[in-house]
């Protein structure tokens, strides 16, 4: 509470009272904050949903032939795995949580450009959900297609595929209506004196994602909708037999899904970005470099599709070109992890659970990026095409790069949005936790892969039993730390002591506001004078402040 | 300072711009123009670039009620540069897929 | 609530000869006119995407079935394809006339050609209506025997003329209700000569239908 006393009596958001009570002014509000949250809670489930069904599939692949489940539940469940943990958890993921509730905040807004068009993408998300939820308990039985839908089987099979790509549609919405808030919320709503090179590297980072949000997912978007027509009314688009070419599917599909990799991955790297700094207690290294290098990222990242492609049947030339731009998409990442590196060499450096997290990433990110070099090469992707170490690669990039970086971003600013302070310690060894299983588990696969596992199969040769064995035991590792880290959260929410305003020392302005921030973040909007990241005028201001306070003595 | 380019402030302190009915109807004849055109150039087989010459007088309409009817022509130069975004995206996106069927 | 800083702290607090912050200020303060053009637009970048997207796949179809794709557009009626562009040409003529009337004080013709408008929007549909009744009485729809008799390359053109006309008509319908909102606003004076941004976003809208329907034109009726 000593806060309170300095900062004089305020409300928090979480007090407010507005026009509505109980539920209705949480799912009613138009504030980023509520909003925010409700989209980290609605996050966590799906996320625990999507978990569950991993450690289900991991559960059948412990001994060869049927476990617990039979093929065509397999299939549905790795389905359901990826358009869950995809769709619902890591594409909304960062930008709609900590984008949502801090955006504002460390631009200087009240709150985003708007607000009610933000509660509006909230619902299409649940409502997305909700109609991919629903599509399992529907006639056909759950989808069977992969996340990716592909022609010609998805025009053939009996299962609910309309319904799924509904879902998808609807999410696809709620997607492009955060993208658009969030970039008119960057070209208008900045404090007075945030130019372009002051913002935080977040907001950079949400920026470029939002621009990829927008450009990339009316693509899809139609392209699923396609689908469904075809099979809803018989038209001849995509099926060869009516004179279709599934390999234009395929292109369709990943000119948004892969710049949709860079939707998951750009906001987690502009975290990294805040964390960093704040625990170095250093100026980030290159500000400029990590801010374009997301907008490169984002423009470069577009035109890599084809890597998906590449045992597809597509033309020789289009190979090798879209293997050298995944080669190319590989410098700007690299930009960002020396910058990372850099500032934290000679950094006064606090490792806190936030801090251990992203040193996690950028181990685990390293090697599901450099792994991604293998199958960017045209010659070693023909041996690796749809084996286990395709699925490695992706989940250490994906799950170790965003989805880390998610469970980061909330330990780091848990006390902002909570104003309760967690255990670091039980944090810390959570994450080892993680990390441990993370390794036995995703590692495996690629050992796996490498010799020739096939990926979405629900059964295996004998000689892959020991390694498969041993993943498994990996996801339950793993588990056991999520499971930890949630507690230690949970605890920390119901009676962790209060946090002050700034526990970790951090620059940026949502530092400078109580926690929890009151209803419209700041009581004055701030006029911005230095970078985000200035620890240096800090230590100036600190200087002055104590020559001031000896000056004031001295009179006395 | 290079960093505020794309900063939109000027147009909505000045008077907003008003466009005359005239420049309108003098686009609009235009317009009939060019559709009058391509609907005669359609009979005249001009092999393979009787696309072209059909997509070209398409462009040019486009851009006429993009610059006058849409107004970016007056507008702030951000419009600018979000409609040259997406253009180009999409210029690229039709580059990069045909690169795969023209070489099959 | 929040404060608004004064300008003057501002100003001294900003690096020198950046006057082009101040705008920021009115962001925070007041209604931002500029901030609904900006989201504005880019939601429709997404409809020009979401269309280009169709139009690459129309692109790479007509690429590959070249022969076919021509001998389906002669079966294409060019007059009444024609005639919706002039339609909807002349229907973004009297959208953008009727900012300019509202700008300059003159409800009343602002109102009358938002209604021309609207009449266009539904003429057009009308026409698009018949043509399409016509061409599924002669049999050419999707699943009919006698397309799949056709060559693979004539379904694939039918199939295309049927979703992208067909989700062009479906942005029609929605321009229609849209407008239809803004002449309710305008004559309940929501929308004003000096607060017309709805009526400003409303009218780009609608050219954005019709830059559509200028690419559909050529690519589907005038094919001989």
């Amino acid at each position: 509470m000593a806060d309170h006393a300095i900062h004089g009596n305020y409300v928090d958001f979480y007090d407010e009272q507005g026009p509505h009570k109980g539920v209705l002014a949480w799912i009613l509000s138009t504030d980023h904050k509520r909003i925010g949250l409700m989209y980290l809670i609605a996050l966590t489930t799906f996320f625990c949903i999507g978990a569950t069904i991993g450690v289900l599939m991991r559960l059948e692949m412990l001994t060869q032939g049927r476990t617990i489940m039979g093929p065509q539940t397999y299939n549905s469940l790795f389905t359901l795995h990826g358009l869950i943990m995809i769709f619902l958890f890591v594409i909304p993921g960062i930008p709609a949580v900590f984008g949502n509730f801090f955006l504002p905040i460390m631009l200087g807004a009240k709150d985003v450009a708007f607000p009610r068009l933000n509660l509006l993408s909230w619902y299409f998300y649940i409502g997305g959900g909700i109609f991919a939820i629903l599509s399992l308990f529907l006639a056909g039985g759950p989808i069977d297609t992969g996340w990716t839908f592909y022609v010609p089987y998805s025009l053939r099979t009996g299962t609910d595929v309309s319904w799924m790509i509904l879902a998808a549609f609807i999410l696809g919405f709620s997607s492009i209506l955060t993208g658009l808030n969030f970039i008119t919320t960057i070209h208008r709503m900045r404090a007075p004196g945030m130019g372009w090179f002051r913002m935080p590297l977040f907001a950079w980072s949400i920026y470029a994602t939002a621009w990829i949000q927008l450009i990339a997912t009316p693509i899809v978007g139609i392209t699923l909708a396609l689908v469904a027509i075809e099979r809803l009314f018989g038209v001849g688009l995509f099926d060869p037999a009516l004179g279709g070419d599934p390999i234009l599917y395929q292109h369709m599909f990943w000119i948004y899904s892969h710049p949709a990799v860079y939707i998951m991955i750009l906001p987690a790297m502009g975290v990294v970005s805040e964390i960093i700094p704040t625990f170095a207690h250093r100026t980030i290294f290159g500000y400029k470099a990590i801010a374009v290098s997301s907008l490169a990222i984002a423009f470069v990242g577009y035109f890599v599709w084809g890597h998906h492609m590449f045992s597809s049947g597509m033309s020789d030339t289009a190979r090798w070109i879209f293997s050298l731009f995944t080669f190319l998409v590989a410098i700007p990442s690299a930009v960002k992890v020396f910058n990372w590196t850099a500032t934290l060499y000679k950094g006064s450096i606090d490792l806190k659970a936030p801090l251990l997290f992203v040193l996690a990433f950028i181990f685990v990110f390293s090697i599901g990026g450099l792994t991604g070099l293998i199958l960017g090469a045209l010659a070693t992707d023909i041996h690796l095409t749809d084996t286990y170490f395709v699925v490695a690669h992706f989940h250490f990039v994906v799950f170790g790069g965003t989805g880390f970086i998610f469970f980061a971003a909330l330990h780091y600013w848990f006390p902002k949005m909570f104003g309760k302070l967690y255990n670091d310690r039980v944090a810390k060894v959570a994450i080892s936790i993680i990390v441990l299983g993370f390794m036995m588990l995703y590692f495996t696969f690629f050992i796996l892969g490498y010799e020739g596992m096939p990926r979405r199969y629900y059964d295996y040769l004998p000689q892959y039993h020991g390694l498969h064995v041993f993943a498994t035991v990996g996801s339950w590792v793993m588990i056991t730390g999520f499971i930890v880290m949630f507690a230690n959260l949970f605890y920390a929410f119901k009676k962790g002591p209060r946090a002050g305003m700034n526990p970790w020392g951090g620059m940026t302005l949502e530092w400078t506001v109580p926690s929890p921030p009151p209803q419209e973040n700041f009581e004055e909007i701030p006029v911005i004078t230095h970078g985000p990241y200035d620890y240096h005028a800090q230590e100036e201001a600190k200087e002055k402040q104590e020559e001031f306070n000896h000056s004031a003595e001295d009179e006395k | 300072m290079a960093d505020n380019k794309l900063h939109t402030g000027s147009s909505e302190t000045s008077a907003p711009h008003i466009v005359n009915y005239s420049t309108y109807v003098l686009v609009w004849l235009a317009l009939l123009a060019f559709t009058a055109a391509t609907v005669a150039v359609a009979g005249i087989n001009f092999g393979g670039i009787t696309l072209l010459i059909a997509l070209i007088i398409a462009a040019a309409k486009a851009s006429l009620v993009l610059n006058i009817f849409m107004h970016i022509r007056f507008d702030d130069v951000v419009f600018k540069v979000f409609v040259g975004i997406a253009i180009m995206t999409l210029l690229a996106v039709f580059i990069f897929t045909f690169a795969d069927y023209i070489f099959r | 609530m929040s404060k608004i800083p004064d300008a003057a702290v501002v100003n001294a607090a900003l690096p020198s000869g950046r006057p082009d912050e101040e705008h920021l200020l009115e962001a925070h303060g007041h209604k931002d006119k500029m901030g609904s053009k900006i989201g504005m637009w880019l939601f429709l970048l997404t409809e020009l995407l979401l269309f280009g997207g169709m139009f690459l796949i129309y692109g790479i179809y007509r690429y590959m079935n070249n022969e076919d794709f021509h001998t389906a557009g002669q079966g294409m009626n060019t007059i009444i394809g024609a005639l919706n562009t002039v339609i909807l040409l002349t229907s973004s003529l009297t959208v953008a006339m009727s900012i300019t009337a509202l700008q300059k004080g003159n409800k009343k013709l602002s109102l009358t050609l938002l209604g021309f408008t609207i009449f266009f929007a539904v003429w057009f549909l009308v026409n698009k209506y018949f043509e399409w009744s016509h061409e599924i009485r002669s049999g050419i729809y999707p699943k009919s025997p006698e397309l799949l008799n056709r060559s693979q390359g004539e379904i694939l053109f039918f199939g295309l003329y049927y979703v992208m006309t067909g989700i062009h008509g479906l942005h029609v319908i929605i321009g229609i209700v849209v407008l239809s909102f803004m002449v309710s606003f305008i004559a309940r004076d929501r929308v004003t000569s000096t607060d017309y941004s709805k009526l400003e976003n409303a009218g780009l809208y609608w050219h954005l239908v019709d830059i559509i329907w200028i690419f559909l034109f050529p690519l589907f009726y005038l094919l001989r």
